[in-house]
């Protein structure tokens, strides 16, 4: 599926889409950096509670097609700001990681 | 490629918001090189993750990326404390890291073991006292 398909999920907002046409082709969560990037999939979807700026850096390095924080965590100015120039797909869940990955799961298969 | 192309950077050990601008300035130039996304995604994660040790364990440090005929070398020094057991660092889950990093999602102790996983060559050469280099290449084709 492409990230623009994540805008059918009611329970998600998009903060930012650099790229809407980006192809997710699975999902990973964690919130441990270096675990999620020595497991996360190139082009996965990553869910995560974290919400620091290096949570942006290591989405770009480990080339996750979209970042979504879970349980309705709202990143500050300066991480959507970074988002944006990093072009990185932003969005937040309502949901707890569990159920929001349970939405997207039903998208991706 | 007939010329060994060579990129510089210094490591602030002070900034944690900024760290990782070596390893997304290095990413950029692969991509403009033409190297495959699986390469520079391997190249991007172990540097990131060896520009990140620098700033929690070492105080900052010098990054050199060097582009040679068939493999991408990462050399990474610092001149921090040093490592006392290279063996045990090299465990996954192992980490003296602190709290206030470990609240930000780093101190997994999955640093060194990723660095490994992802290139085809890694070497530790560590003083006490002294500082620590780290060299890494991933080959491509
Ligand atoms: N450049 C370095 N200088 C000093 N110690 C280091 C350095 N890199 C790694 N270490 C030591 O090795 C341990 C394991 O590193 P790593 O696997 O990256 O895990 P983490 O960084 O999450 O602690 C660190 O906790 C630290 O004790
Ligand atoms: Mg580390």
């Amino acid at each position: 599926m492409k990230v623009n398909t994540l805008l059918s999920i009611s329970t998600l907002q998009a903060l930012h889409i650099a790229d809407g046409e980006r192809e997710i082709t699975s999902c990973y969560i964690g919130d441990l950096l270096s675990w999620v990037m020595g497991r996360a999939k190139a082009d996965s979807a990553w869910i995560t509670i974290m919400s620091n700026v290096n949570v942006l850096a290591v989405a770009t390095l480990a080339d996750t097609s979209a970042v979504i924080l879970a349980e309705g965590v709202m990143p500050d100015d300066e991480f959507i700001a970074i988002a944006k120039a990093k072009g990185v797909n932003l969005f937040v869940s309502s949901l707890p990681a569990y159920e929001s990955a349970i939405a997207l799961s039903e998208l991706l298969s | 490629m007939n010329d060994t192309l060579v990129f510089h950077f210094e490591v602030d050990g002070e900034d944690f918001t900024s760290a990782g601008q070596a390893s997304v300035q290095i990413k950029k130039n692969l991509r403009q090189l033409g190297m495959s996304p699986e390469v520079i995604r391997r190249v991007s994660i172990a540097m990131y993750e060896g520009e990140i040790n620098m700033v929690i364990h070492a105080g900052g440090g010098h990054a050199t990326v060097t582009i040679e005929e068939g493999y991408i070398e990462i050399k990474l020094e610092d001149k921090g404390p040093g490592i006392k057991d290279i063996e045990m660092a090299m465990m996954e889950g192992y980490s003296t890291a602190p709290d206030n990093v470990r609240s930000l999602g780093f101190g997994a102790g999955m640093g060194l073991p990723n660095m490994k996983r992802y290139t085809d060559f890694m070497t530790i050469e560590s003083e006490v006292g002294a500082g620590t280099t780290v060299t890494m290449r991933v080959n491509y084709a």
